[in-house]
């Protein structure tokens, strides 16, 4: 799998190391692309996501800060509004009745009850006179005379003419707190009215206000202890929040503290001329879930797009890596093809040179043996000796084969410039395998050459067809075994087409090389000194010829090559 | 009669062409040699021969110079090329110079001589032809003959 997905450049090794230096390292040539193109893109994306995170995370913090803030604000309003509700029902008792009427304990209770349905919440009303002692009480509890003189809060009632209480649970057993006011009568005489205000009203008070984000509005005192109930930290009245009091401060406040491994944002506000601290709890968790929510869709985005393009820039180095490689791979053929044809180029000269050098003093022995022959046969001293006869015969065979041998490389040699010329390929065929005649026989292989008759002389490359055909020739020797068999045939397909097969009786090739045998590099033979080059410059050369070249094959049995060339050069297949 | 033709040998190899011309001797034909082309043409200058041999490379005057100017001088001459290294190319522009016959190297001492003879016969045989055609009053016709360039 994972191989068919490399491209075909990544395991590349030249193939021609050492002859030509290698232009690029394809692999890290890749790398390169990749690294640079993934750096340029995915570095602004990746910088305007956080930059984005950021910024929406600070927009939200901010949105539950200010939120929060207006929350306590609101509610403080509230709480106040209800106290002093509270506080001025008690003035206007206090200044709608003489004193003589509130410590009337049947007018006081008809006060008491009166409190109730008007504005609800009160559970008893006392009057204290300016001694500290209870006058006159109503209420569940019997507290007629109870002396209060050496109370905190009745000094403070008689200083600022309000009291307040903390909650308390007092003899109820319940929680609740206390609010007193003082009247002064005429001459410095004063006397005190005090109630006790239900705590459950000022519990659904509070749990009335809505709040986001499953926090909960508490009161607590200056101690940090709990006046109502905290659900969200789990702790009923009176006992002591777990986080630390906040300072004071004359507005609304909004801070962040850290309880139990939980971000809580704290919004609070003093209650002024009150004990009373409100607080707004919210888990911070829970107020960012939006955001989170959002934070997940950025991420995401992010994630999808940098797949996306890490992808794209992958597939695209790949491709345009792969090309190069290719384009290498062509270019360093063409130097090898030229370096190839230049070397046959040479060897032919050098062949011509020497056939030439060789042909001259050929004739004289030629010549010298026929006139021994003629001394032989003319001069009667000389004749009717059949062994010298015979033996001056040997030697002209002999050379005239040397002769025969000379000038057939004369006329390979000749036909290196190409040109177009009228050939008969049987003419072609038959030198070609004249070269390999005494190879053949070394090593028995019968050569079968095989043209039909009706094949017209036709317009072609001498040259070209005597290296396609002696490629072909040696490259089925290089594989035929001893004993085996070369078939040569030449016949005409139709009226434009004449086909010559090279059929030898080597291993065969398998399949999956069969369709890379004309591959450049492509050899089976490397450590037996091939190239790999010759099929795919025979492949090469009879595309110039307007030809067409294939192979076939089967295991075992051997392997055909066929050479499929156009009788009229000019007429080329579209 | 063949004792009559005479051949001339041109050629640079004066092994080779000494021994060929012993042999076309043994065969009963007249034959002189040249060892290059400025000496082959001094010697048909001298005595005009029916039918030259020539090598077609050849230090200095090379054969198609030979040939070219033989032609010229003395048109009734037949010519054999014999050559190691000629092209195709090479035996076209001999022929079209009138070259007889162009022969490859090497060429078997029979085939030689059957050559010579045959051109002899060509060459005599025009000037039978053209007085032939004399005689019969048809001058045009025999002047074609002996101009013809064969």
């Amino acid at each position: 799998m994972l191989n068919k997905l490399k491209p075909a450049f990544w395991d590349h090794e030249d193939a021609a190391a050492g002859h030509y230096r290698r232009l690029f390292d394809f692999r890290s040539l890749w790398f390169q692309a990749v690294a640079l193109t993934t750096f340029v893109v995915l570095l602004p994306l990746i910088f305007i996501t956080i930059a984005e995170y950021t910024v929406t995370r600070k927009a939200a913090e901010d949105e539950i800060l200010l939120r929060t803030s207006r929350f306590v604000s609101n509610t403080r309003r509230t709480v106040a509004f209800f106290l002093e509700e509270r506080r001025f029902a008690l003035e206007f008792i206090v200044r709608d009745n003489r004193y003589d009427a509130v410590s009337d304990p049947e007018r006081l209770a008809v006060i008491l009850d009166n409190l109730k349905r008007g504005l609800g919440g009160f559970s008893d009303l006392g009057v204290i006179d300016a001694s500290g002692r209870q006058q006159t009480y109503v209420g569940p509890h019997n507290l007629e005379g109870k002396d209060y003189s050496g109370q905190d809060w009745f000094r403070e009632v008689m200083e600022k003419g309000y009291y307040i209480s903390d909650v308390f649970m007092g003899y109820r057993q319940t929680p609740h707190l206390v609010i007193a006011v003082r009247h002064n009568l005429p001459g410095d005489r004063f006397y005190v009215l005090r109630a006790s205000v239900d705590l459950e009203r000022f519990k659904r008070l509070l749990s009335q206000l809505e709040i986001l984000g499953g926090g909960s509005a508490i009161i607590i005192n200056r101690e940090g202890i709990l006046q109502t109930p905290c659900d969200q930290c789990g702790k009923s009245a009176l006992e002591k929040v777990p986080f630390s009091v906040p300072e004071f401060a004359p507005h609304t406040r909004v801070l962040e503290e850290s309880v139990a491994g939980e971000t809580l944002v704290i919004g609070y506000a003093y209650l002024i001329d009150t004990p009373f601290i409100l607080v707004a709890i919210k888990d911070k968790e829970a107020l960012m879930q939006p955001w989170y929510h959002t934070r997940r869709q950025i991420i995401g985005f992010l994630g999808l797009s940098v797949f996306f393009i890490l992808a794209v820039v992958v597939g695209m180095a790949t491709y345009l890596v792969n090309n190069i490689y290719m384009a290498d791979r062509r270019r360093v053929m063409a130097l090898h093809e030229v370096e190839y044809s230049n070397k046959m180029a040479s060897i032919g000269r050098m062949a011509a040179g020497v056939a030439h050098e060789i042909n001259n003093p050929l004739q004289i022995i030629y010549e010298k043996a026929g006139l021994i022959k003629d001394f032989f046969t003319f001069k009667p001293e000389y004749k009717d000796d059949p062994r010298l006869l015979e033996l001056v015969g040997s030697i002209l065979t002999s050379v005239e084969r040397c002769g025969a041998i000379t000038k057939r490389v004369l006329s390979f040699a000749r036909h290196q410039e190409s040109a177009l010329e009228p050939v008969r390929i049987k003419r072609i065929l038959g030198d070609v395998l004249g070269f390999v005649d005494k190879e053949a026989a070394y090593r028995s292989i019968t050569v079968t050459l095989d043209v039909d008759d009706d094949i017209p002389d036709f317009l072609s490359d001498r040259g070209k067809l005597q290296q396609i055909f002696l490629n072909l020739t040696n490259n089925a020797f290089s594989f035929i075994m001893e004993g085996g068999a070369l078939t040569v045939k030449a016949e005409r397909k139709n009226k434009r087409w004449v086909a010559v097969s090279f059929a030898d009786t080597g291993p065969g090739i398998p399949a999956k090389n069969l369709e890379r045998v004309f591959e450049p590099f492509f050899t089976t033979r490397s450590t037996k000194g091939g190239t790999g080059l010759g099929l795919s410059i025979t492949y090469h050369l009879v595309q110039e010829l307007g030809g067409k070249i294939k192979a076939e094959s089967e295991l075992g049995k051997g392997s055909t090559f066929i050479v499929t060339l156009p009788l009229d050069p000019g007429k080329k297949e579209a | 009669m063949d004792q009559n033709i005479k051949v001339l040998l041109v050629d640079d190899e004066e092994e080779f062409v000494k021994t060929l011309s012993e042999r076309i001797q043994m065969r009963d034909l007249g034959s002189n040699v040249a060892y290059n082309g400025e000496q082959a043409l001094k010697v048909v200058n001298d005595e005009v021969p029916d039918v030259m041999i020539l090598d077609l490379k050849m230090p200095g005057i090379d054969g198609m110079e030979v040939l070219k100017r033989v032609k010229k001088a003395y048109p009734q001459v037949q010519v054999i090329m014999l050559t190691g290294h000629g092209s195709e190319k090479d035996e076209k522009e001999a022929r079209k110079l009138g070259a007889y016959d162009y022969l490859q190297k090497p060429a078997d001492i029979d085939t030689i001589v059957q050559t010579i003879r045959k051109a002899y016969k060509k060459k005599i045989e025009k000037p039978i032809m053209a007085a032939t055609f004399a005689e019969a009053g048809e001058f045009d016709t025999a002047k074609d003959i002996m101009d013809r360039d064969d």
